[in-house]
């Protein structure tokens, strides 16, 4: 046999049974992508020595697969991209409750689980934004407003079937009720200008070309079309300044209930909120950290300063699946 | 009843249909329970305009796969135009890039912001509006662009086996051209028609990355939102059972459909029997371009192009990894799956009774379900496995009473084997119902008999089939995404992985390297497979 071939059958047998694992490693389930967390990883193993295994995927098949897997998971933290992704996982009994000094004092208590099972890492504003060309800040105010007559053919919107707008829909209505909110969304699809988009990125360029006026986004979209194309002739708005403040939702982690290194993965999740792990987890993909001790990096800094909802992220998993069933009544696809 | 001899097939049959079987039990289980409010409100707001979606989705692909797929293999099998040598192969090309990157290149390049529009506005003015991409019309055309080479390839091989007497009687009796198409070659190339139509609609059904793309609701966008929206897997894995069911009927469909008709084995043509002239030549030359570059040329352009603008910058070392993993499982996947579905011909061939016939059709659903959907039941029948039984055997055993199945390599290649069984077996079976049984038994009757009959006989006689089959099973690994996703061990990223963190992000432009990199392994295999069964025609 050669060399190569021997490499090759040693590698097909380990692989084809699982594989063992080392003392104190990390393993991680993340439905944040590979580059937008490698780097985070690459700095704890070099800072401690010691080495995280990760795959990625979307949320529900990855707390389908923790549930599948119960007490032989090999996972030890979850991380996911959506609070009402976080909540589910909480429901579906996946993660265990920790307690943590240095969490609740990096981590405000809205970007935390209230039973202590997840934190938020870092924080992104679901805003609107306007084309500089046809429209003028003054005209805009709050997400309520955009359901007026006066942007009639004007709005852009995502799928309904995105978990940011379930959980922007989720605050809307625990802020003010079903029927109000049930109006307001009616009042957004009757403006649309165009079918609704399949990701944010396509929303902010059809801005930009003049398809639409304003839309609602996530802000580090924006980061990444304006940092490609710095003449993009859209800017972020910060709506409800007068009242409750900018949506905001956050990516955010827990400890998985069979985790074969819970005391390693509780040490990672607490490195992870310190101040130098969040410049970077955050800047990675142009959000704010969720450590307010950490400042946003200077692109997104140059966005200006706005007043968040206070209300408890956890409200878009405890009302997802309402948020959910008023959009489809209200016709938004 | 089956003799003795045959009976020794069904153990194996059973075991492989047992396999299958598995993830559609678990399927099964989740009707015990039914959620009564989801139900009524999918009822109520979204299934009437999904099912009317789904269905007008599969008429527009059906019919423009059978007109692309039969038009492209009449042409290029039978006559003789300038272009046709490279154009044969150059068609199936487009088996090569996955429906999701054909979608997202189609949408980047002609929605409103796209370079397209944006050129057309600067040249007649801002005002001007051109219909949507995003709609009916753009996600059919997407789809008819990458599932005709299914009809394209089986209608080509059906056209080229039916040898040149059939054809040359019909001119010796007064058929036109035309006439001896409809009347001769069409219905002796039907099952096989029916057989790559069968593929396609499968396909649309299963299909969840391009017409999310589109933002096209279908039957599986309702499968996806009980999932990841309402966090429902009983419920959505009793909608996926629902479709699985349709698509069994679809299949049944085709197998009566194909009927009595059996596949000819004629000499060869040694020419083309159409030589094609002037404008009859241009408009043939004209129509098989045209497809060629609205399914091939302008997608790697626009990839191309942003590659340029962004994807560049991505390429790094890490990029060897990720194309040895997806050769890699491609690789394995296809020589297990061709086996086993050799095995399946096999024992269908030599114990035809009724019962052999459903085990292996059932043996063959796998295909149809979403991906998702097959892959959450597979882990959730391994994990099973891994409770009941890897993990007692191996206490008892003395061993660590570790899981050994969810998360392996062995896992993931079980569920590329349950998923694209279908698409190994049917060319299998058709070089196998090729040899006469005549062949063996005067082999027998020669003293060469058992082992030494397969290796001797059959094995020479298969080698194109299962060719073949390894080839399309390979490209559809490369392409397979949310199997890979869920079960894929720790570090084995593959192409297919990293486009889609790419498009959930909505970074087309950088998804553009994996995606470029994926057809460009694909594009090989996929010329032999054409070029391969072109060797029948000089």
């Amino acid at each position: 046999m050669q060399p190569s071939k021997r490499l090759l059958a040693a590698f097909t047998l380990t692989a084809l049974a699982g594989g063992a694992q080392a003392a104190d490693e990390v393993v991680v389930y993340s439905s944040r992508i590979d580059e937008l967390i490698k780097p985070v990883f690459d700095a704890y193993t070099a800072k401690t020595g010691v080495p995280i295994k990760f795959i990625t995927d979307k949320e529900a098949p990855l707390i389908a697969r923790l549930k599948a897997e119960g007490a032989n998971t090999p996972a030890d933290m979850l991380i996911t991209v959506d609070a009402g992704n976080l909540w589910q996982a909480e429901q579906a009994g996946v993660l265990q409750p920790f307690k943590s000094a240095t969490i609740d004092a990096n981590i405000p208590s809205q970007y935390r689980s209230s039973t202590d099972s997840w934190t938020g890492l870092s924080l992104r504003a679901r805003t609107i934004f306007y084309s500089t060309e046809r429209v003028k800040p003054s005209e805009l105010s709050t997400y309520e407003a955009l359901a007026d007559k006066n942007w009639e053919g004007r709005l852009c919107l995502r799928t309904s079937k995105k978990v940011y707008n379930q959980s922007l829909t989720a605050t809307l209505i625990e802020t003010h009720g079903e029927a109000k909110t049930e109006e307001i969304i009616k009042g957004w699809v009757n403006n649309l200008a165009t079918d609704v988009f399949a990701d944010d990125t396509a929303l902010l360029q059809a801005i930009d070309a003049g398809q639409c006026d304003v839309g609602i986004t996530n802000t580090y979209y924006y980061g990444r079309l304006h940092k490609a194309n710095p003449d993009l002739k859209v800017k972020p708005f910060w709506p409800n300044q007068q009242d409750r403040g900018v949506h905001v939702n956050l990516a955010g982690a827990g400890i998985t209930k069979n985790a074969p290194h819970a005391e390693a993965a509780k040490k990672l999740l607490e490195w992870m909120t310190t101040e130098e792990a969040q410049a970077l987890f955050a800047g990675l993909n142009q959000e704010f950290p969720a450590n307010p001790k950490v400042p946003a990096s200077e692109e997104v800094q140059a966005w200006g300063t706005f007043k968040a909802d206070a209300i408890p992220v956890e409200v878009a998993g405890k009302r997802q699946a309402q948020a959910i069933m008023l959009m489809d009544r209200a016709g938004w696809n | 009843m089956a003799h003795l001899a045959q009976r020794r097939w069904y153990p194996i049959v059973f075991v492989v249909a047992l396999l299958v079987l598995l993830p559609l039990t678990v399927m099964l289980f989740s009707w015990h329970e039914v959620d009564r409010e989801i139900w009524s409100h999918l009822w109520q707001t979204q299934m009437p305009r999904l099912i009317g979606n789904t269905v007008i989705l599969v008429a527009g692909v059906s019919v423009g796969v059978t007109l692309l797929g039969v038009s492209l293999a009449w042409l290029t099998s039978l006559c003789e135009f300038p272009g046709r040598r490279w154009l044969d192969w150059a068609l199936m090309l487009p088996f090569a890039i996955p429906a999701y990157v054909l979608a997202f290149v189609f949408v980047g390049l002609l929605d409103f912001s796209g370079p397209v529009q944006t050129l057309l506005r600067e040249w007649f003015g801002a005002g001007v509006r051109f219909p949507s991409v995003r709609s009916t019309a753009g996600v059919i055309s997407v789809l008819v662009l990458v599932f005709y080479p299914y009809v394209y390839l089986l209608a080509r091989n059906a056209f080229l086996a039916q040898g040149k007497g059939l054809m040359e009687a019909a001119r010796v009796l007064g058929h036109n051209p035309w006439q001896a198409f409809w009347r001769v070659a069409l219905p002796m190339a039907r099952p096989a028609i029916g057989a790559g139509l069968a593929l396609a609609i499968m396909e649309t059904l299963a299909d969840f990355g391009a017409v999310s793309v589109f933002n096209f609701d279908t039957f599986t966008t309702a499968i996806y939102k009980t999932w990841y929206g309402f966090y429902s897997l009983s419920s959505a894995t009793q909608l996926a059972s629902l479709l699985l069911l349709v698509v069994m009927l679809v299949l049944y469909g085709e197998r009566r459909a194909r009927g009595a008709v059996r596949p000819a084995n004629e000499r060869p043509r040694g020419k083309a029997l159409y030589q094609l002239r002037g404008f009859k030549a241009l408009a043939a030359s004209g129509w098989c371009l045209l497809v060629f570059a609205c399914a091939f040329v302008i997608p790697m352009l626009q990839l191309l192009v942003w590659f340029w603008q962004r994807g560049r910058f991505d390429l790094d070392e890490r990029y060897t990894a990720l194309i040895l993993h997806t050769l890699y499982l491609g690789c394995l996947a296809a020589v297990l799956t061709v086996s086993i579905a050799l095995l399946l011909a096999f024992a269908r061939r030599m114990t035809p009774t009724r019962l052999m016939r459903s085990t292996v059709s059932l043996a063959n659903t796998g295909y149809a379900l979403p991906g998702s959907m097959l892959a959450v039941a597979i882990m959730l029948a391994f994990s099973y496995l891994d409770n009941q039984l890897v993990i007692p055997l191996s206490t008892l055993l003395g061993g660590a009473g570790k899981p050994l199945l969810l998360g392996s390599l062995a896992a993931l290649l079980l569920a590329y084997l349950i998923r694209f069984m279908a698409v190994a077996y049917g060319p299998l079976e058709n070089s196998l119902a090729r040899i006469r049984p005549s062949l063996p038994e005067a082999s027998r009757s020669l003293g060469v008999g058992g082992v030494r009959l397969f290796f001797r006989v059959y094995l020479p006689l298969l080698l194109p089939g299962a060719l073949s089959a390894a080839l399309l099973v390979f490209v559809d690994v490369l392409k397979e995404m949310p199997a890979t996703l869920l079960m894929r061990p720790f570090g084995w990223d593959t192409l297919a992985v990293r486009i889609f963190e790419m498009t959930s992000e909505g970074e087309w432009a950088r998804a553009a390297l994996p995606a470029l990199t994926l057809v460009a392994v694909g594009l090989l295999p996929v010329i032999g497979l054409i070029r391969r069964s072109a060797q029948t025609r000089g």
